[in-house]
């Protein structure tokens, strides 16, 4: 789950770490009242769940309310990269010396969290590291010790940062890091991390990403999930513990594990046909959450043809079955469907469904095959 | 013959008495799992199946019973401790099946496992089959027959579709692998790749892959430098748009990096034969 900038910034100001004076506006009026307060000289930041906002034009700088209001008008109007901005980050503007990059993130390859700094910071972090590496600099931390002090000044002497900021860099470091570690951050980041012309160091950006699988521990930060940028089937089917992700295609897929779902796709295209959904119904799905997941796979008005490929492991066939009979009653498809069991409490499974009108199938390319006909059929009808 | 499992592995299940250990449980030992006993905190002195008896700690399961390997069927929330705990009462061999353990916890596991030398499989896995001798997870016994040919999946029921693919050609697993999606994890493929290399009645190998990560890449440049056995492989995501997730914290193509087109060209430029469809994968063996 990512974190909007102002969230982000809120939760490091709670650490102690310094962020610019600032508040967020929902309306171009209210952007110019926080303006007003702030002194009239800010910056106008949209607020999307995507990168590249600057770039985008949803980052400008005002030298008065009156321009802020004008603005945040403008900005509030933006679509970035398919996204609306529906909220600007009104912040106090800042006189920069340079700019830091610093974030902490999970290193999967290490398997520990790291530090990641560069004193080449800012907009264009992505080509420093894609072409002068050397400029970024990695400290991995102990995720059973926790940061050390002597790490952040490690961190603080590779990139050069004057010995008169090492306190207040430190002071940074440990803030950060236990935002990272307090909110199951996948990635706490901050750029830039400037050095003011008052010499002092503010986070001017921040950015962070909620490991959703410990989000049961973190009911504060789960509500501050932006659904925005969610399909509305998408959020269905979070509720159900569905995975479940739009795609452009005509056949409906629902199949257990992530692996095999994708596997099922690539089938599909493989035989000329387009998939319409990723759907993992999870391990040990019931028929409660099978049901859920045919309805919205159904939402989909382009789906023509629906393929169920479920290998049982903990996932028990019967159980799938008797999901797919519930929602069948309940949604009345009118598209073919194909099925295909394998695996624990497959014969029972079959059985059930012996009377349910659908295709089926043994394997999963006879699977893919019949459903790719099955949707062209129905197009042609 | 086998790696890791075999007829002799002495197996607890911890979380025995809940409704996945449970039934799993029924299933390993109809199977002919060696499954000495259980954990339930609280419920020690129970007896699972009316032979299993039930511990309420994994020190005294240990004690009591001699085992050298557990499994793991607790909730996501708890599985962190469970494995901890196994860790300190001295099981070498730690199979966790469960899904959605939080990031942060398994860095925390996996390093304190290594300080203590503990091999853990997964979490997110199908467990370990060793066709004939002994089913330590979910993997659904009846799919695979016993042969010469290791597989080793990050996938779970992609890896049964394989088996079952193997076995209606007539071709058998030493043993079946299933390291699990997540990011963070026990074993990786270049662990079991070289178990596989040095284990005498394993001939071929079968790595079944994913999108995301740089697994498959590492075990690219294994093959090629180390492995004397032919390699066939799998790799799964080929139609996932880039930035999408596809449910496995693992199965993202981060950055552009780890996408199916890219280790479908390092593990080709290895040596190893990639498939088209997991059905096809036995064929490039034979």
């Amino acid at each position: 789950m990512k974190l909007h900038e102002y969230q982000s910034k809120n939760i490091f100001s709670k650490y102690g770490i310094p962020i610019p004076k600032g508040r967020v506006a929902a309306t171009a009026q209210e952007a110019k009242q926080i303006a007003e307060e702030l002194g009239g000289r800010v910056v106008v930041k949209s607020q999307v769940l995507v990168g590249g906002r600057g770039k985008a034009g949803g980052v400008k700088l005002a030298k008065n309310a009156a321009e802020a209001e004008q603005l945040a008008e403008q900005i509030l109007a933006l679509e970035i990269k398919g996204l609306p901005v529906r909220k600007v980050l009104i912040d106090e503007a800042s006189a920069i010396d340079q700019e830091i990059y610093f974030a902490i993130t999970n290193d999967r390859a290490a398997k520990k969290p790291v530090m990641i700094a560069s004193a080449a910071g800012g907009i264009d972090i992505e080509e420093v590291a894609a072409k002068e590496p050397e400029k970024i600099i990695k400290v991995h931390i102990d995720p059973l010790l926790g940061l050390r002090e002597y790490q952040a000044r490690d961190v603080a002497v590779g990139i050069d940062l004057p010995r008169e900021y090492w306190k207040d860099f430190t002071k940074i470091a440990i803030g950060l890091w236990n935002v990272y570690k307090d909110t199951d951050a996948t990635l706490a980041e901050i750029n830039p991390l400037v050095i003011t012309k008052e010499k002092k160091l503010i986070a001017l950006d921040g950015k962070m990403m909620i490991d959703d699988n410990a989000l049961f521990r973190q009911p504060d930060l789960n509500e501050m999930r932006d659904t925005d940028e969610d399909a509305p089937a998408e959020i269905e089917a979070r509720k159900y513990g569905l995975s479940y992700i739009k795609l452009d295609g005509n056949i409906g897929c629902m199949v257990n594990g992530a692996g095999l779902a994708m596997t099922s796709m690539d089938v599909i295209k493989l035989f000329g046909g387009e998939p319409a959904n990723f759907l993992d119904v999870g391990g040990g799905a019931d028929s409660k959450k099978v049901a859920a997941a045919m309805r919205i796979i159904l939402t989909d008005t382009n789906v023509k043809a629906v393929l169920f490929n479920i290998f049982g492991g903990i996932t028990r066939c019967d159980e799938v079955a008797r999901g797919i009979l519930v929602a069948m009653d309940e949604v009345k498809p009118k598209v073919p469907m194909v099925v295909r069991l394998v695996g624990t409490n497959a014969e029972e499974g079959r059985k059930l469904l012996e009377n349910a009108n659908m295709i089926t199938a043994e394997t999963l390319a006879d699977a893919a095959k019949k459903s790719v006909e099955a949707a062209k059929k129905v197009n042609y009808a | 013959m086998s790696i890791l499992v075999n007829k002799n592995t002495r197996l607890l299940v911890q979380g025995i008495t809940g409704n996945e250990g449970l039934f799993h449980t029924t299933q390993m030992v109809a199977y002919g799992t060696q499954v000495v006993g259980g954990i339930t905190p609280g419920k020690g002195g129970e007896w699972v199946l009316e032979k299993i008896p039930v511990f309420d700690s994994v020190r005294s399961a240990k004690e009591n019973t001699d085992a050298n390997a557990t499994i793991i069927f607790v909730p996501a929330r708890f599985a962190p401790d469970a494995m901890f705990e196994a860790a300190d009462a001295g099981i070498p061999l730690i199979i966790c099946i469960t899904e959605g353990v939080a990031i942060s916890d398994m860095m925390r596991v996996r390093n304190y496992l290594d300080q203590k030398n503990v091999r853990l499989i997964g979490p997110n896995c199908p467990g370990l089959l060793t066709p004939g001798e002994a089913k330590v997870g979910i993997i659904p016994g009846n799919i695979a027959i016993s042969g010469n040919v290791g597989v080793v999946s990050r996938s779970g029921t992609l890896t049964y579709e394989v088996l079952y693919a193997m076995k209606n050609l007539g071709m058998g697993a030493s043993t079946c692998v299933g390291i699990g999606g997540d990011p963070v994890n026990g074993t990786n493929f270049v662990d079991v790749l070289e178990m596989f290399e040095d284990d005498p009645h394993t001939e071929k190998v079968i790595m079944i892959g994913e999108i995301g990560g740089n697994e498959e890449e590492k075990a690219a440049e294994f093959i090629r430098t180390k492995m004397t056995k032919p390699v066939a492989s799998f790799i799964a995501g080929q139609t996932a748009p880039p930035g999408k997730r596809m449910g496995h914290a693992g199965a993202i193509i981060e950055g552009g990096e780890g996408s199916a087109a890219d280790k479908i060209k390092t593990l080709e430029a290895a040596g190893v034969k990639v498939a088209k469809h997991p059905e096809e994968i036995p064929t490039l063996l034979n």
